[in-house]
């Protein structure tokens, strides 16, 4: 239990958490008293061991994502949705557990604002998958668009392909996976939380981010403005390890040849310093 | 926002009229304004095929003369043809404005175009062995039905549907473009160059004419320009995007191969699917899925990828 009593010095040796948290964020630990602010007014109680499936062939998407309300109104805490065909936005704003299984590819915007159900996708996703995430697990089989993760504050969103651009832009928190490669400009203005990427990452890894750490098992075209690269230590390895385990994604010669990024918390937001006066530490 | 979409057939023919309708239809929320077709037939080297209209499809509001007016119009380009030497094959009414001619000519074909587009209201939207080249107000089906397009056998297509932001709701300002003296090509664009006006005065520096203010056309014509200095396709993609500015991801058809090419941001989306028969690509994936129902791989080109696939 390690892990739990030490928690916030292993947080921070591995670059996380380190800035001071000040007002209410999304990860405030709730008290007992404040029960009621733990279950969203829109969040249905479900049986997993309920299971419904429907057939979304005929359907457009305010159809499918209702037919999903409707089930999850009556219960049902295990839904497959078949031939979902690339529609956009299905389902987004699940706030509650639920087992959600697409058989088939999503279009932009698939399975936003989550917080709390565990979604896996036999397919592939279009751009801004997962964004604003907050808690759950999304698994995508095959590849996916553009801003995969974007804005998520937590869970883990996993994708076995490989994505395309800006992957996790603006990340707040929790873990993004890629099996494959991810384009230019990932972890943009990253502010907290993990990615993991198997295959190559490229230009402009990490521009611009505040906090956060990026792990890259293949080569990297470049970095961005103030990622740096830092060091891997065992307890990296150790979380590296478990992580794509879990996911059937660790790499037969293990994670020792994994990349770790951080911030090097040199730009402007750090300090007082002013612009041309940065330029010059820069 | 717009939308683009491409289709080539490998080795093979299919009705690419009617898949290029069903996959601009699916990307209609990408832009209402305007749709346009850029089908490519089998090349006949022995004849020129030429879209072209003599008015704008507003136009026909405006005026108790202008059904004359168009009439008359046509009379001074089939005149014009005459008196160059073009000798018309075939005409087809596409719509009351619209005309699709095929004729037979070995002179100067930029002179040509120059004379045709010299009498008012005329505009030649495409000129080619194999590019028909449509685009009009309305979406896909609309556009499609309105110039018969369902039943176009051929090779290969690029299409787009506009929304438009720096210029005109009309005819002129809608994609794709195409330009001479290049024969065959056509481009989609989806983005902004903000080199535009820099790039464009390099380019009439050197005689090439633009018939609108629309970003986009400045492709077409870059295109033209650096296939006729014996430039290939993938060259000239690559080269531009060391050359103009801005967040793009376009396509380019010529008369037997698409290419496309995405901007060094990849802040434009893409969606390509490709197989032993067919290679498909659109700005969403929905696009993809109107002609192949079925699941398939698709990915994301990345920044500054280009690829160009042969008929």
């Amino acid at each position: 239990m390690a892990g739990v009593t030490g928690g916030e010095t292993v947080s921070q040796e591995m670059g996380m958490h380190t800035e001071q948290l000040r007002g209410r964020t999304q990860q405030v630990f709730f008290r007992p008293e404040e029960e009621e602010r733990f279950v969203y007014p829109d969040a249905f109680d479900v049986d997993f061991n309920k299971r419904a499936e429907f057939d979304a062939g005929e359907m457009d998407p305010n159809a499918v994502n209702l037919k999903i309300r409707e089930l999850m109104r009556d219960g049902h805490g295990t839904i497959v949705v078949k031939n979902p065909g690339a529609q956009h936005s299905l389902g987004v704003g699940i706030l509650n557990r639920l087992n959600l299984i697409f058989e088939g590819s999503l279009g932009y915007f698939g399975c936003g604002l989550l917080d709390g159900p565990n979604v896996r996708v036999h397919g592939r996703v279009g751009w801004s998958c997962a964004e604003n995430m907050m808690a759950g697990t999304l698994v995508v089989d095959k590849n996916a668009g553009s801003t995969f993760g974007a804005a998520i504050r937590g869970g883990d969103l996993v994708c076995r392909g490989s994505v395309g651009s800006r992957t996790g832009i603006d990340q707040k928190g929790g873990t993004i996976i890629v099996g494959g490669d991810t384009g230019a400009f990932s972890g943009f203005m990253m502010q907290r939380g993990r990615m993991v990427v198997c295959g190559n990452a490229g230009k402009n890894l990490g521009d611009s981010m505040y906090d956060g750490t990026i792990y890259v098992g293949g080569t990297i075209r470049d970095l961005g403005v103030d990622a740096v690269p830092g060091e891997l230590t065992d307890l990296d390895r150790h979380w590296l390890t478990r992580k794509l385990t879990q996911y059937d994604l660790l790499p037969d010669k293990g994670v020792d040849h994994f990349q770790k990024i951080v911030a090097g918390k040199q730009l402007w937001n750090y300090d007082n310093l002013e612009p041309t006066e940065k330029k010059l530490v820069l | 926002m717009c939308g683009i979409a491409g289709v080539i057939h490998r080795g093979g023919t299919a009705d690419i009229g009617l898949e290029m309708t069903s996959m601009l239809q699916s990307l209609k929320h990408r832009g209402p304004d305007s749709t346009g077709f850029a089908i490519y037939g089998k090349p006949n080297l022995d004849e020129y095929i030429m879209r072209f209209k003599v008015a704008e499809q507003e136009d026909l509001e405006s005026g108790f003369e202008i059904h004359r007016e168009i009439r008359d119009r046509k009379a001074v380009v089939d005149a014009r043809m005459a008196e160059k030497g073009a000798e018309l094959i075939d005409e087809q009414l596409a719509t009351e404005y619209a005309f699709r001619y095929r004729f037979s000519f070995d002179g100067d074909v930029e002179n040509l175009v120059r004379y045709i587009e010299d009498v008012e209201g005329a505009e030649i939207l495409s000129l080619g062995h194999a590019l028909e080249l449509i685009k009009d107000l309305g979406d896909a089906s609309t556009v499609s039905d309105q110039y018969g397009l369902r039943g176009f056998e051929g090779t290969h297509s690029i299409g787009h549907t506009r929304m438009a932001t720096e210029s005109d709701v009309d005819i002129r300002s809608a994609h794709p473009y195409w330009a001479y003296p290049y024969n065959d090509i056509s481009v989609v664009h989806n983005g902004q160059i903000t080199n535009y006006w820099i790039m464009r005065r390099q380019m009439e520096r050197k005689g090439h004419r633009f018939m609108s203010s629309c970003d986009s056309e400045l492709l077409a014509v870059y295109t033209a320009d650096k296939m006729n200095d014996g430039y290939q396709l993938e060259d000239s993609l690559k080269q531009s995007i060391e050359e103009i500015d801005g967040v793009f991801t376009y396509l380019v058809a010529t008369a037997d191969k698409l290419g496309m090419a995405k901007d060094t941001m990849a802040a434009k989306p893409m969606v390509l699917y490709e197989s032993d028969d067919i290679v498909a690509l659109a700005s969403e994936e929905v696009a993809i899925r109107a002609i192949v129902p079925h699941e398939i791989d698709t990915y994301d080109p990345y920044d500054e990828e280009v690829r160009v696939w042969q008929a």
